[in-house]
């Protein structure tokens, strides 16, 4: 049944300092709304139990992006349109622009925003095997100050991460000038658009002669989180890339992840696709 | 009433003020506070695109969008595409070429085919398949869809 709407409150700060300074005088009571396309929906079928929120969309801070020899450094708020705005990433970073551009419509894109989709925490979001395969970090920011962490630590359980209530996710960024020169991403779904995945992969690696370097495998889907396989990884780094090696990596990815039986597919079915995405990633290269 | 907040919207060229929840959905605002009905709820979760409306330029669903987000901000529902007695050439090649059939998804329909006009004057198949995947028809087929905005592109 639908939410009763004068139960919530959103309140819109025009700053991040005012945002922030809300969020550490009442940490337990106001949650951050960006885009709502996961919130909304919560709301429309009366499964959003949180009643306050601070309204983060128009905060021009949590916007933009920032390049300089390093890094490139986006806005939390970046929506996925914007995502596919850019060149650099476009040249440097195309999974995180393919990851965009297949996620629900237009409309969806026009609001949905990498931090939300970050800190929404579903399992089954798209662009955060892109952004754990890039080896992105995350800036966590309260009221006295921020840090950056690597993303990979940043989910520790289904829909829990490493982010206390008086801090808001505000930018993300890639390292530059990696040596990988292998971009593998993709998503299966029931349709191309709209659709919510069943198994999402995203990998990168650099290939010189038969030798596998830099990998980094992240899928989404088949686990409590977004998961990066770092034991499969080490597998494959520093090996040269045949059958065996394959076959190898392959065993160690069926103990890494964990699918399961849901609304969208079958554990055997994500167990099989995982491992078909996978050795396609591998055997493309050749 | 506690709790409500007045918004000020440009709607339509217009400007509207409303007095509501701020977590009120702007298609419930649009629908019941300023009678613009042109704009129907299909799926409530972001799924079919039937609220579809344009916030600064921008197609979006509105069932997706608390009204505290869109103050101050310009909206155009499919109220808004003709210009008095002249239909939108898109408008126009869904009533030529069979694009409406229920006319539940059109108005969705009609302001995503406008706005990738806006965008792409000369779209691709691929780009028109894809200005409209995000808008679901269980009437059509989606091809009389198709071409009726392949015929507006021509105009």
């Amino acid at each position: 049944m639908r939410a009763y709407i004068p139960d919530y409150q959103i309140v819109s700060p025009n700053s991040l300092a005012a945002a922030l300074a809300l969020l550490q005088r009442e940490p337990d009571i106001w949650k951050p709304f960006a885009g709502g396309t996961d919130l909304m929906v919560l709301l429309e079928s009366g499964n959003l139990p949180h009643r306050n929120y601070i309204d983060i969309w128009n905060l021009a801070e949590l916007r933009g992006v920032n390049i300089n020899d390093s890094h490139v450094t986006l806005g939390a708020l970046t929506t996925y349109t914007e995502v596919q705005s850019y060149d650099v990433l476009g040249q440097e970073f195309p999974m995180l622009l393919q990851a965009a551009s297949e996620t629900g419509g237009l409309a969806i894109q026009n609001r949905g925003t990498l931090g939300g989709n970050i800190v929404n925490a579903s399992p089954a979001a798209d662009s955060p095997p892109a952004l754990l395969a890039y080896d992105a970090e995350l800036e966590l920011t309260c009221a006295t100050g921020a840090r950056w962490v690597p993303y990979y630590t940043f989910h520790t359980g289904y829909k829990q991460m490493d982010l206390r209530a008086n801090k808001l996710q505000t930018r993300i960024r890639l390292p530059r000038h990696s040596q990988a020169n292998l971009h593998y991403y993709h998503k299966v779904g029931t349709r191309k658009a709209q659709a919510i995945s069943k198994v999402c992969f995203a990998a990168t690696a650099r290939l010189s002669g038969d030798r596998l370097d830099e990998v980094r495998l992240a899928f989404g889907s088949v686990a409590p989180i977004p998961l990066r396989c770092v034991k499969t990884e080490a597998r494959l780094r520093g090996h040269q890339l045949d059958q065996s090696l394959i076959e190898e990596a392959i065993a160690e990815l069926r103990t890494e992840i964990t699918p399961i039986d849901d609304i969208r597919s079958t554990q055997n079915y994500r167990l099989r696709v995982a491992q078909n995405l996978l050795i396609d990633f591998l055997t493309s290269t050749a | 009433m506690p709790n409500t907040r007045e918004i000020q919207l440009q709607v339509n060229g217009d400007v509207r003020r409303v007095t509501v929840f701020p977590m009120a959905r702007l298609l419930d605002v649009l629908r019941e506070d300023l009678k613009l009905t042109g704009t129907k709820e299909g799926c409530g979760e972001g799924e079919c695109g039937a609220c579809t409306v344009l916030i600064d330029g921008q197609i979006v669903n509105s069932c997706l969008i608390p009204i505290a987000q869109v103050n101050g901000a310009e909206i155009t529902t499919i109220e808004g595409i003709a210009r008095e007695q002249d239909l939108h050439a898109v408008q126009q090649a869904f009533i030529d070429h069979g694009g409406a059939q229920c006319g539940i998804c059109t108005p969705g329909m009609v302001i995503a085919a406008v706005n990738l006009l806006e965008r792409k004057p000369n779209p691709t198949e691929a780009d028109i398949r894809n200005g409209l995947a995000g808008n679901l028809c269980r009437c059509t087929g989606y091809m009389k869809i198709f071409e009726s905005v392949v015929q507006a592109c021509k105009k």
